[in-house]
């Protein structure tokens, strides 16, 4: 049996939502920037700046 | 404009070489090298001066020779290998033709530039800002220059990368999801591309700043930002490394992971969580709160971890399952004896496998934690910490790799095949008894950048206790067997490369991208079959990797609340 029957002969299934997202390189890329970003730079920042200047 | 569809496939491996790729692979690879080499001389001044004994720079060449050997050690080795990694898990594993080759050309030139531009500021001696190269100590434009340049031309190879994972899937070199090593090569790109942003957030002010065009740089910012890019550099290591990982056990044992859902769920963690661990360079700075420091590190970071100690085990797992279907499959290590230990490609990855999550893996969540952070912070703990992550774990696991590219990408055998398969042992054991030693040194206190704990000539002196100078001993005598180690690999692989004996492969052939040169999808049924019966015991198909996990556990708790009750001692609650 070759590998052509036998994907003929499986039904057709939907991709899992995980997989969708690990076949994805540019949804993990956006994701890889976004959480960082927001919780180590963003965040750091503001509370950085919202620190009061020494008189 | 026509496309190079040059291919070749090697007899031994059957890898498939797209023409451009290749160069580019060699080119980076010789650069990483090259940076290696200068990395390494330098490393032998900053060991022997740290030697108290010797002593051996005074204070403003250590200080220099300490900036380059860490700018070339930490950043331009390392990222020229895994760009070179990268092409690598795009363009070979995927059996497809590297996006615009011409980027990919002006993306090495400009590291190369950058990388040349920033040695020679460090070489000028004004600018021996250390690799943090903290504000509001200044270095020369051009070290600046040197990195931004550096930095540019490693985004653009990520994306060329990325447009190769494009053309690969438009033309069909693949079917299904790509290969976990290029899934492992993906996270690398993706954390690889955050930490270069990060990078030109902070470092192109100060680059205007360091010619007049900006007034002043804040210090916390700086260092806030600088370490998104200073620690998330070292996890594109941690990515790329363990990507190496999983080649090396499918080239040596031809292992199949244990799980991919689990192995690629566990780089997603690493996408997700991996660059918040900067966060614990800035445990003891006062302007942060700690909400934002133990969310980045005592949580998300532990994300991270867990992503480690998947791959930690999934990896020696796949080996086990592997060398148990070859028979050796009686007790709990049999696999493990008999496996190739002079074989250096599997030597280098399974050193690199244990020094990291042993030394590397369970002294980074110590540093972690906000309150054991005060015991070690600055002091030369870190250092030993990062040589075994970055030197024992990535250095070491790139340096198997390059016993398998020699004969397959550069097509030389390898000589010195003795010298060969002693270097990943004597590189790989002394060097984790430098890492050991340091920290060692640092839990005594010893500061991570004083040139001279003697403080000879200093108002404030303080004398450490004689282990600490032992340390410092034992940490210097290793450092030069590890230098030795560092030089067999150099004088293997450069005299290989340039006058090893050629192997004769079939050249270079036209591929049309309608015939496409992916192989058949796996039958179900043979997929079905490659499910270990009969191996294994007590209903585990890799016991022996379940009780080497059980033992590194234990060394984790016992080491983490051996330090809680160091910190008790060091700073008593009354």
């Amino acid at each position: 049996m070759n590998a052509e029957r036998i994907e003929d002969d499986l039904p057709d299934e939907p991709v899992p939502v995980m997989q969708q997202l690990l076949d994805n390189p540019f949804l993990l890329l956006f994701l890889g920037i976004a959480m960082p970003t927001v919780l180590y730079i963003v965040w750091g920042v503001m509370e950085i700046v919202s620190l009061p200047i020494a008189k | 404009m026509s496309v190079n569809r040059m291919f070749r496939t090697c007899p031994t491996s059957g890898l498939v070489f797209h023409e451009p790729a290749e160069k580019l692979m060699r080119w980076n690879a010789v650069a990483a090298v090259v940076s290696l080499l200068i990395g390494g001389l330098l490393a032998i001044g900053v060991v022997l001066t740290r030697w108290q004994a010797v002593h051996l720079l005074p204070p403003d060449r250590f200080y220099q020779y300490l900036t380059a050997h860490g700018l070339n050690m930490l950043v331009f080795w390392i990222i020229f290998f895994e760009i070179a990694v990268l092409y690598f898990a795009g363009s070979t594993l995927l059996k497809a033709r590297l996006a615009t080759p011409k980027m990919a050309w002006a993306a090495f030139w400009l590291m190369v530039l950058g990388a040349l531009v920033n040695n020679y500021s460090v070489l000028r001696g004004d600018s021996s800002v250390m690799f943090t190269s903290y504000a509001p100590m200044g270095a020369h434009p051009t070290f600046y220059l040197g990195l931004i340049l550096f930095a540019v031309g490693a985004l653009i190879a990520c994306f060329v990368f990325l447009g190769t994972l494009v053309v690969a899937k438009a033309e069909r070199t693949y079917h299904g999801s790509i290969p976990l090593v290029t899934f492992g090569a993906v996270t690398a790109a993706i954390i690889a591309i955050f930490t270069i942003a990060a990078g030109a957030i902070i470092l192109i002010p100060t680059f205007l700043w360091s010619v007049g065009l900006v007034p002043t740089i804040d210090s916390l910012m700086y260092r806030t930002v600088w370490w998104a890019f200073g620690h998330s550099s070292q996890q594109i290591n941690v990515s790329a490394h363990v990507a190496v990982w999983y080649a090396v056990a499918a080239i040596v044992f031809g292992a199949k992971p244990m799980s991919e859902k689990v192995s690629r769920t566990a780089f997603l963690l690493y996408i997700l969580f991996l660059q918040l661990a900067s966060a614990h360079h800035l445990l003891a700075d006062p302007g942060l709160t700690s909400h934002w420091k133990i969310f980045n590190t005592s949580y998300a970071m532990y994300l991270a971890v867990l992503a480690s100690m998947v791959h930690g085990l999934t990896v020696p797992g796949s080996i086990e399952v592997a060398q148990r279907q070859k028979g050796f499959n009686h007790g709990l290590f049999e696999w493990l004896r008999k496996a190739p230990w002079s074989n250096p490609a599997f030597s280098s990855m399974f050193m690199s496998l244990i020094g990291f999550g042993f030394l590397g893996g369970i002294s980074g969540v110590m540093m972690g934690t906000e309150q054991l952070n005060l015991i070690i912070h600055n002091t030369l703990y870190v250092p030993g910490h990062f040589h075994a992550t970055v030197v024992v774990g990535t250095t070491l696991a790139f340096m198997g790799l390059t016993y398998f590219l020699i004969p397959v990408l550069f097509r030389r055998e390898i000589t010195f095949p003795k010298m060969a398969q002693w270097q990943p042992y004597v590189f790989g054991l002394a060097m984790m008894g430098v890492s050991l030693f340091l920290m060692g040194a640092g839990t005594l206190g010893v500061p991570r950048r004083h040139w001279d704990i003697g403080f000879a000539g200093n108002a404030f002196a303080h004398e450490f206790p004689g282990a600490a100078w032992l340390m410092m001993a034992l940490a210097g005598i290793t450092g030069i067997i590890a230098i030795v180690g560092g030089g067999m690999y150099l004088l293997i692989t450069v005299w290989s490369v340039f006058l090893g004996k050629k192997i004769q492969t079939p050249g270079f052939q036209h591929v049309r991208a309608k015939d496409g040169i992916a192989p058949a999808p796996k039958p179900v049924a043979a997929a079905i079959a490659a499910h270990h019966p009969g191996i294994g015991a007590g209903g585990m198909v890799a016991p022996g990797t379940f009780a080497l996990a059980m033992v590194f556990l234990t060394a984790f708790v016992l080491y983490y609340f051996i330090n809680w009750k160091y910190l008790s001692t060091v700073w008593p609650l009354k």
